[in-house]
């Protein structure tokens, strides 16, 4: 039946059905990333992050939220200079964690 | 005789447990590095949560402590381990012997100058929070600016920083840099004022209803976000870099003055003092308590007690709190109860 108008998906983050897949995946590449606190001193410090959107901070949230669209179009921007983990206060190797996601993407893309 | 005491660190956790420990019929020898008691308090100048007269608070417990032996500018040599108690050298020549000893050594503020990207000692306009307790006090700084139109806090410098090697959170910078925003708001009220925080941690008793004021009564501007890096415009100003995590993008202002939170690490000195007798420190490099829940006065060795900030970042409540507990840990040693 034809309502004249139609609904737009909810764009509210269900825990019980958000996929984690590649965030468990990365999580065990670096565990370290579960200590984010989310300051936001890698975005902060980030040659890229003013003009292409690149946070390492929203990565790890969209990555925890399986928004796996975001994490893509994020990193797309990186260039793996490692300012972000000199300045993370809690020790995260970031760049470690840029390489892990990106190798699962290839591993995708490969398939 | 009245049985003696050594109390080492002339604080306010040491002169509490000293006056404790007099009041409560013993004979405490508090010792003090420097030539004046009071430690950091002494160098403050209005505590939070009520504003209250640092000196004043001094003054007060100076009054209580008439009957104890202070010897002041006075160092430990050594500690020996007797078969029933201790021998303490005092750098003076004096030997004691006593049963107890409390250690109330407190702490260093986290060297400012280490966070080099902040720029301490190395911009014009940098200074932490001692430096403007100070200037509180009355002290000439070069530093602070006749008519500052922005001035903005850099709260966990060198706490809860792996980096800077301290894990640990400093618990008294949150409500130390609320206290000096509003402070400074009052002195220069057309500044606008920009604190930079991770996390915003007001536990204890007012500290909320502080920051609310903060908000509401001062305009203040709380921002979400570690400061990154901090810049020197050709004008002399600085220029801080941080990214507003609320709303997901960079953000960046310039700065007449800057003040950043120095965190509470350990005093250092304890390696010299702990060298005869051993003393286990925690990982965050305070010493280790008996136990962290029920005995954080006792240390693991028969006879040495611990009080105030060398066991952890507390406050002045706190600490004095803690140095009365301190002094009836002594008193059911010595009573023969633990």
């Amino acid at each position: 039946m034809d309502f004249g108008f139609s609904l737009s998906p909810s764009s509210a983050v269900n825990l019980d059905t958000v996929d984690l897949s590649l965030f468990r995946k990365v999580e065990a590449r670096c565990p370290d990333i579960r200590t984010c606190i989310g300051c936001g001193s890698c975005s902060a410090t980030c040659m890229a992050s003013a003009w292409s959107g690149m946070s390492v901070r929203q990565v790890i949230l969209a990555l925890q939220r399986g928004q796996l669209r975001q994490v893509e179009q994020k990193l797309s921007a990186c260039m793996l200079c490692g300012k972000c983990t000199m300045v993370c206060p809690r020790g995260i190797n970031t760049r470690n964690l840029i390489l892990a996601v990106s190798r699962e993407f290839k591993k995708e893309e490969a398939q | 005789m009245k049985e003696s005491v050594v109390v080492i660190g002339g604080g306010v956790a040491g002169m509490e447990t000293a006056a404790s420990l007099l009041s409560l019929g013993y004979a405490p020898i508090l010792v003090e590095q420097s030539d004046h008691l009071g430690g950091h308090v002494a160098s403050w100048h209005r505590l939070f949560p009520d504003m209250t007269s640092a000196d004043e608070v001094i003054a007060s417990l100076k009054a209580r402590l008439e009957g104890a032996s202070v010897f002041l500018g006075t160092g430990i040599q050594f500690v020996n381990r007797l078969k029933d108690g201790y021998n303490v050298m005092l750098t003076n020549g004096v030997s004691v012997l006593a049963k107890a000893i409390v250690l109330a050594t407190g702490f260093r503020l986290f060297e400012a100058r280490r966070k080099e990207e902040y720029g301490y000692g190395i911009y014009d306009h940098v200074i932490t929070n001692s430096d403007l307790e100070n200037w509180f006090r009355g002290g000439d700084d070069l530093r602070v600016p006749a008519e500052p139109a922005a001035i903005g806090f850099v709260h966990c410098v060198g706490s809860r920083d792996v980096k800077a090697g301290n894990t640990q959170c400093s618990k008294v910078c949150c409500i130390t840099a609320i206290k000096q925003a509003i402070e400074l708001k009052e002195k220069f009220p057309g500044a606008e004022i920009y604190c930079f925080y991770m996390d915003l941690r007001l536990f204890g008793k007012k500290y909320e209803d502080f920051y609310i004021n903060a908000q509401r009564d001062y305009g203040i501007h709380f921002i979400r976000g570690r400061v990154s890096e901090v810049g020197e415009r050709i004008d002399g100003r600085v220029i801080v870099k941080a990214e507003d995590t609320l709303a997901g993008k960079p953000v960046k202002v310039s700065l007449d003055l800057l003040v950043l939170m120095s965190g509470i690490v350990c005093n250092p000195e304890i390696a010299a003092l702990t060298k005869n007798v051993t003393l286990e420190r925690d990982e965050d490099g305070f010493l280790r308590s008996r136990d962290n829940l029920s005995g954080i006065t006792l240390s693991p060795r028969k006879g040495i007690f611990y009080a105030g900030t060398c066991t952890g970042p507390k406050t002045v409540p706190e600490t004095l709190a803690e140095a009365r507990s301190a002094a009836l840990c002594v008193h059911d040693f010595l009573q023969g109860r633990a």
